[in-house]
């Protein structure tokens, strides 16, 4: 039984690295950039649902906190590629992941300013009860993670297979000329990705915050999102939860039996071996430069 | 307006292409001897703060600026170097012999890393390398004996033939040693970049797949930029070390490897002076903050995060308005003066540049 | 015996066959061009000679080598160098700097000597430097010595590029569309370059190319490719002539 019980705390935990991950992939399919804030956007997410509903703060009721909080972030990514990433178009990969490093600092500094750096805890309907099944009990909020978590990877993967815009997005990434060429605003629809893997941050970053405390550096939880992304490959939406499922279960169960210091290694541990023996993850694309 | 005549083939060869710049860095290594008698201790500990981190920025200039290669563990490589000096000098290797051998030292482990991760390609060489830096805390505790794990390590005093060197106590005489240590990295990094070698590295940046087709082989060729890097950046490790008097697991943190990065991008990718003009934000920047927060708020209230929060700003800033840094914003400003009145302002004018991926599907 | 000999090369990428049994053999001292529709191939060939690309099938022999042992990076030490379609230099360096780099099979010196600039390095540079000034006088590339490739116009490019070339003292010379996009005039340099070099300097010339007037005007043989197979072979005047390079061409029913 303790099996289960780690293996679905595993699952809720994965789910919201592959959440972020998710936001890594989003933006990589779109722009083949790498957003390294996308962490702490998650951070954000949660701070700004945090600030509309919490009873010292707004006080909203969660229902109408949570969706504005997603829109919230949405035009907060938008503009933030509007205002500075479209400034780098054609730059190259370098810069981008830079600059996104920077930006995560500010991310921190200015939430740590604004909502201090205590721990808190969100308000959510989602964090309250448990669901007793024979002998494993789940939390509302891990049974509320994993459910969310599968509909949003199953509807932005129908989004980037089914709709014009989800292929245009595509292209775009694949040679912005080219792109250009056939009638796709470049530009409009990198802001558009941007906006969208703000939203997915946000989700993740409320149902982070049902599962537990929020402070300004969980935006560093995004690292290990990073070695779910690789995990599953860059490229790949379903992969993208796949490895964070893998890095959420392994880690309860390193820790459970691993000796204490070699537990929180097994991640990147994972992470390198998987880059060293499938240098562009598990679910990749083939990757050769035609001259 | 200066003009350059040049009548043989060694102009370009040489280490000074004029008399004009031969007397300007004339001066400045002048000033540099000069300075303990004209500033006081306290900043001469500063300054060499300054040169510390600039060693560490050529290390990963080299690897990043020159080789195009992105690095986001070099605190790993600083730690090697720091405890590996350490470490040979408590088994009784004099500091003469253990100093440079733990640069070696840890521009072999790099290389030995770099086999398998050079194989990587942009993102996912940073994301391995994050790893690299994030694992290098945590192996740092599980080698307790030989580290000293979380408790840490004290450098003894530094002593050559004899002379005494310590940092708290003899600052100028510490000051003298990172000097003469960044004097030679400088020269190593000159002297790569005016032979095949840095050219080669040069190509692998802007383009792998005619480098191939000139005969430079890719991966070996990477692997000796990773392992030069690491060197460069395990002296400055073990000088940090000496710097600091104590060091343990927490000390070369992935900020530490974050803020080098950020700071070779705020000098200016590429170029020598970029790591120096880099080094002086990077060692400087706590205390204008500091002395800023003491003018407005009080300087006793804390504010975490305050400075990586303002670094990452400067750094957005320079990206956006200046993506060659300090030392492209020095370029423009010398040659409106060596140009004067002539210097027209859309000189530097960017070329537009599309993206295209490298991905085939 | 021929300088480049493929005998039956073949390569598909997934289903479509890029190049089938394709057979050419390139004499030393002759200009021999590709030439074909768009797809048909061509790039390829000159991607499986740097072997970029590995064949499924074939033989590639140069100078009584073995191409196909090679790797990539050796293929330059055997004496081949190239250029390509869409202009593929060191953007951030100078002109200088690209040139030189075109000497990197010559280079004879080691890691440690490199780091203190050993006098044997000088010695090298200088041999290096002199080989490629006489690219550059051959090439008229004076003025633009110290300038980067960033800001330098296509046409100076792809002269830059045919330097980087030469500078490595081939024996064969892959040409990957050397006159596409240039105009009339630099069409007609590139077209005086390739004769000498051919004359001058002795190199072989292997070159992929769309312009009939130049291909016509300085090639000893010409191949004609279609869907990866051979067409014809045989003088340009013959190819042009040829029914079956015609149709393809300009389609069926035209003749």
């Amino acid at each position: 039984m303790e099996f289960l019980q780690l293996l679905v705390s595993g699952l809720a935990n994965g789910c919201v690295y592959g959440l972020i991950a998710l936001g890594f992939v989003l933006i990589y399919k779109a722009t083949e950039a790498v957003n390294f804030a996308q962490g702490d956007f998650m951070m954000l997410g949660a701070f700004v649902t945090l600030g509309l509903t919490n009873a010292e703060h707004m006080h909203l009721p969660f229902w109408l906190a949570a969706p504005l909080a997603i829109m919230i972030m949405a035009v907060l990514g938008y503009l933030l590629d509007f205002f500075v990433l479209r400034h780098l178009f054609g730059q190259s990969q370098t810069a981008v992941v830079i600059l996104t490093i920077a930006l995560g600092f500010v991310i921190r500094f200015v939430a740590g300013v604004i909502w201090g750096h205590e721990p808190q805890t969100l308000e959510s309907p989602l964090a309250i009860g448990d669901i007793h099944l024979g002998s494993v009990v789940l939390g509302m909020a891990d049974v509320a993670v994993i459910v969310v978590t599968v509909l949003m990877t199953l509807f932005l993967y129908q989004f980037f297979q089914r709709t014009k815009l989800g292929l245009a997005m595509q292209a775009a990434s694949q040679n912005q000329m080219a792109a250009y060429y056939m009638g796709i605003p470049v530009k409009r629809v990198q802001g558009l990705i941007w906006g969208l893997s703000g939203a997915t941050a946000a989700v993740a970053g409320i149902l982070f915050a049902s599962k537990g405390a929020i402070d300004p550096n969980a935006g560093l939880l995004g690292i290990k999102a990073f070695a779910a992304a690789v995990i599953g490959g860059f490229g790949s939406l379903p992969g993208a939860l796949a490895g964070g499922l893998i890095i959420g279960v392994i880690e309860p169960f390193a820790s459970r039996y691993f000796p204490a210091g070699y537990s929180q290694i097994a991640p990147y541990a994972l992470l390198l071996i998987v880059l060293v023996v499938r240098p562009h993850g598990l679910f990749s694309q083939v990757r050769i430069k035609k001259v | 307006m200066r003009i350059l005549f040049k009548t043989s083939y060694t102009d370009d060869i040489r280490l000074f292409p004029d008399r004009w710049t031969l007397a300007v860095y004339g001066a400045l290594m002048a000033l540099a001897f000069a300075l303990p008698w004209l500033i006081d201790e306290f900043y001469i500990g500063e300054v060499t703060n300054v040169l510390i981190w600039a060693i560490a920025g050529l290390g990963l200039m080299l690897l990043t600026g020159q080789t195009g290669q992105v690095s986001l563990g070099h605190a790993a490589f600083l730690a090697i170097g720091c405890y590996t000096n350490t470490i040979l000098i408590e088994i009784g290797l004099p500091f003469i012999v253990a100093f440079p051998l733990a640069g070696v030292i840890t521009g072999v482990v790099g290389t030995i890393i770099a086999i398998p991760a050079l194989r990587l390609h942009g993102i996912y060489l940073a994301i391995a390398t994050i790893a690299l830096s994030i694992l290098a805390d945590d192996i740092i505790v599980l080698l307790d004996p030989w580290t000293g794990g979380v408790s840490g390590k004290f450098p003894d005093m530094i002593t050559i033939f004899g002379l005494e060197i310590e940092r708290w106590t003899m600052p100028v005489r510490f000051y003298y040693l990172v000097l003469a240590v960044t004097v030679i990295c400088t020269l190593f990094y000159r002297n790569l970049l005016r032979s095949p070698l840095g050219r080669a590295f040069a190509a692998i940046r802007d383009s792998e797949v005619s480098a191939t087709a000139m005969g430079v082989h890719i991966l070996r060729t990477k692997c000796k930029a990773f392992g030069l890097s690491c060197m460069i950046t395990g002296w400055a490790g073990a000088l940090m070390g000496y710097y600091a008097g104590a060091f343990n697991n927490e000390t070369f943190s992935l900020v530490i490897s974050i803020t080098l990065l950020m700071m070779i991008v705020i000098g200016g990718l590429g170029s020598i002076h970029g790591a120096f003009f880099g080094a002086v934000v990077v060692a400087f920047l706590p205390q204008a903050l500091s002395i800023l927060k003491g003018a407005t708020i009080g300087g006793s209230v804390a504010i975490p995060g305050l400075e990586t929060g303002v670094f990452g700003m400067i750094l957005i800033l320079f990206i956006l308005f200046e993506p060659m840094g300090l030392y492209g914003r020095w370029l423009k400003i010398r040659t409106w003066f060596e140009l004067f009145p002539f210097a027209r302002k859309d000189m530097f004018r960017r070329q537009k540049s599309y993206l295209k991926t490298e991905r085939l599907r | 015996m021929s300088l480049l000999e493929i005998k039956d090369a073949t390569l598909k990428f997934g289903g479509v066959v890029a190049v089938n049994k394709l057979s050419l053999s390139v004499e030393e001292g002759e200009v021999y061009a590709i030439v074909g529709p768009n797809g048909a191939g061509k790039s390829t060939v000159f991607n499986m000679i740097s072997r970029f690309y590995q064949p499924h099938a074939g033989t590639f022999t140069f100078d009584g080598q073995n191409l196909l042992e090679r790797a990539a990076d050796q293929v330059a030490d055997l004496g081949i160098a190239r250029t390509f379609q869409n202009i593929e230099l060191f953007d951030h360096a100078t002109v200088l700097q690209n040139l030189l780099v075109g000497r990197h099979r010559h280079r004879k010196t080691s890691l440690v000597e490199e780091l203190f600039f050993a006098p044997r390095v000088r010695r090298e540079e200088i041999a290096h430097r002199e080989a490629v000034e006489e690219v550059i006088d051959f090439l008229d590339l004076q003025p633009y010595r110290d300038k980067m490739i960033a800001g330098l116009p296509y046409g100076v490019r792809k002269v830059v590029e045919l330097g980087r070339a030469l500078a490595s003292g081939p024996r064969l010379l892959l040409l990957d569309e050397p006159a596409s996009g240039l105009s009339v005039e630099e069409t007609q340099d590139m077209r005086w370059w390739i004769d000498d070099i051919r004359k001058q300097m002795g190199i072989t010339v292997l070159m992929v190319e769309h312009d009939m007037g130049l291909v016509s005007s300085v090639c000893d043989r010409v191949l004609a490719l279609a869907d990866g197979a051979k067409l014809a072979e045989g003088t340009p005047a013959e190819v042009q002539a040829h029914p079956a390079v015609i149709e393809a061409y300009l389609g069926a029913g035209a003749v």
